[in-house]
């Protein structure tokens, strides 16, 4: 087997990059370089300079390297030597990046004073390089937090950039892409940044991104940051109505109407990482039935875990503190919410779940209701046993910071560029739910044009095996996709497409796909 | 085919092939030479896949088929008994009797091991600093693509008078001789292969063109015109051969319990306009369907539905649905719209009198299948399909759409006709 796999890897292929591919890299690594070094304490002075210059030089080797990549060539599919080359084939280059992007997490999370951020003097480090910029925008001093929201929003529109020029024929990926660019830019980093100006000693509002939604922001609803929205008054009574409609209302209408996608692929900040600067990896997810399996029940306890941690955390300050809602009554409002999700899916889709989902989500559901019991029958004093503070600590660092961090992006170049959207984040979990069972959304194969080649599995970042539905005629509903519509960019055949339609016939399984016999296919489709 | 057997019977299945351990999928082989996939993204099941659903493979090729008593002989000597015996032994590349056609460095690319001695032959530019590619059709085309993605010079010779022309109209073959060269292939039309010239090795180092005389130095020569059944392995057995496995409408070949499906089976009477043998991919995958109720006690005959093919040329898609042929038919007429910028176009072929539609050419714009289907069995008019062309639309969100433009062309061209 080895033999095989190796194909195409044992030549000496053309792999290596263009003279003006590895300038253009050098130039931006340059960029990154000076950042580097001024973790050190090197001190560039004026800083205002440096930081410019730095921003400058990577934003510049991403667009020439862009343009020494694509402007050469025709409008098409981009994806020659993908797998030749040691970057995006878990090669050596590959394995240094993730390591890299790992320690960079763990610093970032666990040690920001290495990076100059201290307690209780001025910044030091990468962190004071970016004070003016900082500085310019809130009128504070930068946080180990800026400079990651910095770097995050470059590294969107740079490889954004990169992303439009890549697929410059496409105009659904050119749409999406600007979209990704706008939200980052905008309302993930620009927007939260200019609202803290407005901060006062008797007005203050949390750093609220509007479109980071709980539960992807899980601690939405914490105390501290519900007290600051309660304290500002109308505005901040309003930012809190709308945490809460966001996720009760608004996401399953816009689900229902676009899928998922319009979220996942088109406005979240994780998303928009994965689909510009993680998508040289996107082929790497695994698209085995065992990792479907995985996925599964991996992100749907995952679900369950912040739901609980959520709940508790809220409780357990509605509780003793004086707020308009009494900690029972949201207790039992959860429940019951929780039940009538459980009941509606019982009743009506029931035939739609698989049986291992049935199992779980029975599972799941009583776990929480006799957890809920318990308490009320005065046999816990803690709401589902633990301290709700142990709950919402090891959610903070098991899945906030080691998930959907370390190993959510850290190791993009060894499992792909989706691990977290695809096995961590709760959100997409509640999203895919509802797009799998109630939404308009799917990607419909056109008839009998299917060959099986395979290119619309491979580049899935999702790790859906897409072709196991096309070659059978089947549309594709699956819970996971994202809707960022590269199966359909990459088909060499036309036979995919992205598409929101009447809920009728839009799941359609197969057995014989059109253009067989009439016969054939009205005897096998019905003896299903 | 098995896999349908399986969900209908629970007899023991035995896969028998010498190519690959597993099932791949060979309309792919060209993006593992191009780095867009390796070799385990071809095969549509995963490995475990065969074992849960009790299909033996075995890996293997066969020499012998005695039909007298049900026993196949390996090339191992080893002897295998069947109850029931589908051929689907697939197609080679044609040589047509050029000097030197067997040389090293004389390739085609059907089958793994192709793939395998390209891949050597040609891993870089430096290795294999010119190939030569001969025949003007799919596969050609696809090796074209393969070597520029390595940047090797290719030179591409052509038989017809454009591209793949003696399928497509002169309109759209031209668009594709367009895009070809766009990507640096040095097409020659209308240009014959005289001989390919060998070294002291016996390995290729040139070829001289029929028409010039012209010597053309490469290290790789692409055979592509066109495949035919490879059925030499059945020629010392009972069975009835013409080019491949006669077979009638239920693919049973002249021997009991011995049936052929794909591209390796021919039918003695040709069904509609389709060739008596199709190397199309899909077909094989149709003949599979059908024979797999006729052998589960269903008995069903292979009636294929209406012709559809598509293909993609370097960045241009191609699909058809009906039938479209290089010159319209007796009383049939064609329109043709291209876009300005010369990569996109639809061709439609229909009758004179009754206006009738029976099929379309379509390049860069993608169609729907199911509704060209259902417009070719009821019959619609050229006028329906037009009038209704948005609905078959099928590329992606927010694309450009071009039926205004197509339906005003339609709409000129027909006024025009009238006076």
């Amino acid at each position: 087997m080895s033999a095989d796999m190796n194909m195409s890897v044992t030549g000496n292929a053309p792999e290596q990059l263009s003279v003006q591919q590895k300038l253009s890299t050098a130039l931006g690594l340059a960029g990154l370089l000076i950042m580097t070094l001024s973790v050190f304490n090197i001190g560039f002075q004026p800083k205002t300079l440096w930081l410019t210059l730095s921003l400058v030089l990577v934003a510049a080797g991403i667009i020439w390297y862009t343009k020494a990549s694509y402007a050469h060539k025709p409008e098409g599919i981009k994806n020659d030597g993908v797998y030749f080359k040691s970057l995006t084939n878990r090669g050596f280059w590959a394995y240094i990046l993730g390591l890299v992007f790992t320690g960079f997490y763990i610093v970032l999370y666990f040690y920001p004073s290495l990076l100059g951020l201290n307690s209780d003097s001025a910044n030091t480090g990468v962190v004071s390089l970016f004070d003016p910029l900082s500085v310019a925008l809130s009128g504070n001093p930068a946080s180990q937090w800026f400079v990651y929201g910095t770097l995050y929003t470059l590294a969107i529109l740079g490889f954004g950039f990169k992303f439009l020029w890549k697929y410059r024929h496409n105009s659904y990926q050119r749409l999406r892409t600007f979209s990704v660019m706008f939200f980052q830019l905008g309302f993930a980093f620009i927007i939260p940044e200019v609202m803290a100006r407005l901060n006062g000693d008797d007005f203050s509002l949390p750093y609220y991104n509007l479109v980071n939604i709980w539960p992807l922001n899980y601690y939405n609803f914490e105390q501290y940051r519900v007290d600051e929205f309660i304290s500002a008054g109308s505005v901040g009574i309003g930012l809190l109505i709308f945490g809460v409609a966001s996720i009760l209302i608004i996401t399953p209408i816009l689900t229902y109407k676009y899928g998922k996608r319009w979220y996942c692929s088109w406005v979240c900040g994780c998303g928009g990482l994965a689909e510009t600067a993680g998508d040289s990896f996107r082929h790497l997810s695994d698209k085995s039935q065992n990792a479907w399996k995985l996925e599964r029940w991996l992100v749907h306890s995952i679900v369950v875990f912040i739901v609980i941690s959520t709940t508790a955390v809220v409780y357990s300050y509605l509780r003793y503190d004086d707020y308009w809602l009494s900690g029972t009554a949201f207790l039992i409002s959860v429940a019951s919410l929780l039940t009538i999700v459980f009941v509606w899916v019982m009743v009506y889709k029931r035939q739609e779940l698989q049986n291992d989902a049935k199992y779980a989500a029975i599972g799941f559901f009583v776990l929480i209701l006799a957890l809920v019991g318990l308490h009320f029958s005065g046999m816990s004093n803690n709401i589902f046993i633990l301290e709700a503070e142990t709950l919402r600590s090891s959610y903070a660092f098991g899945v906030g910071a080691m998930f959907s961090g370390v190993v959510g992006v850290g190791f993009y170049p060894i499992f792909g560029n989706r691990v977290w959207c695809r096995f961590g984040c709760p959100m997409a979990a509640i999203l895919g739910f509802q797009q799998r069972l109630f939404s308009k959304f799917r990607i419909t194969t056109n008839g009998g044009q299917c060959i099986s080649c395979g290119n619309c599995s491979t580049y899935c970042e999702m790790g859906i095996d897409v072709r196991a539905y096309a070659q059978k005629g089947e549309n594709i509903v699956r819970s996971s996709c994202v809707g960022c519509g590269i199966c359909a960019s990459v088909c060499p055949r036309g036979v995919l497409k992205l598409e929101n339609d009447t809920p009728a016939g839009r799941i359609n399984p197969q057995e014989v796909l059109l253009g067989n016999d009439v016969d054939l296919m009205d005897l096998v489709n019905q003896n299903k | 085919m098995a896999r349908h057997i399986r969900k209908l019977s629970d007899k023991r299945i035995t896969l028998i092939s010498s190519e690959s351990e597993h099932f791949f999928s060979r309309t792919a082989l060209m993006y593992v030479y191009m780095g867009h996939m390796k070799w385990n993204h071809l095969k549509p099941y995963e490995d475990k896949f065969w074992v849960k659903n009790r299909l033996e493979l075995k890996q293997s090729y066969v020499q012998h088929v005695d039909t007298q008593q049900k026993q196949l002989t390996f090339e191992s000597g080893e002897v295998f008994s069947y109850d029931k015996l589908v051929i689907a032994c697939g197609s080679k590349y044609n040589k047509f009797g050029w000097p030197g056609q067997d040389a090293k460095g004389v390739i085609g690319l059907v089958n793994k091991q192709d793939l395998e001695e390209l891949e050597e032959l040609a891993p870089n530019n430096k290795v294999c600093k010119r190939a030569v590619i001969v025949g003007g059709g799919l596969i050609g085309v696809e090796l074209a693509e393969m070597l520029s993605t390595r940047n090797i010079p290719v030179t591409f010779l052509v038989r017809e008078k454009h591209f793949w022309n003696n399928v497509l109209p002169a309109e759209e073959a031209q668009l594709i001789d367009r895009h070809i060269q766009e990507h640096h292939i040095d097409l020659r039309l209308e240009t014959n292969l005289e001989e390919i010239i060998t070294d002291e090795n016996g390995k290729v180092k040139s070829v001289k063109i029929k028409e010039t005389g012209e010597v053309l130095d490469c290290d790789l020569v692409g055979l592509t015109p066109g495949v035919s059944p490879n059925v030499e392995f059945l020629k010392n057995s009972s069975i009835d051969l013409n080019r491949g496995v006669l077979v009638n409408r239920s693919l049973e070949t002249s021997e009991t319990d011995v049936y052929a499906i794909g591209d390796c089976a021919e039918q003695r009477e040709p069904i509609g306009n389709r060739p008596p043998i199709e190397a199309v991919w899909y077909t094989g995958r149709m003949m599979g369907e059908a024979l797999a109720q006729t052998l589960c006690g269903n008995p069903m005959e292979y009636k294929p539905g209406h012709w559809f093919n598509s293909a993609k040329f370097f960045d241009i898609e191609y699909q058809t649905y009906g039938w479209v042929f290089p010159k319209p038919k007796e009383g049939q007429t064609d329109f043709y719209w291209e876009h300005e910028d010369g990569k996109k176009c639809i061709h439609i072929q229909y009758e004179k009198e009754s206006r009738i539609f029976k099929g379309i050419n379509t390049f860069g714009i993608r169609l729907r299948h199911e509704v060209f289907d259902h417009w070719l069995t009821k019959e619609a008019t050229v006028d329906e399909v037009i009038e209704n062309l948005g609905k078959a639309n099928f590329d992606p969100e927010f694309y450009k759409t071009y039926e205004k433009q197509i339906q005003n062309k339609f709409k000129n061209e027909s006024k025009t006709k009238a006076i």
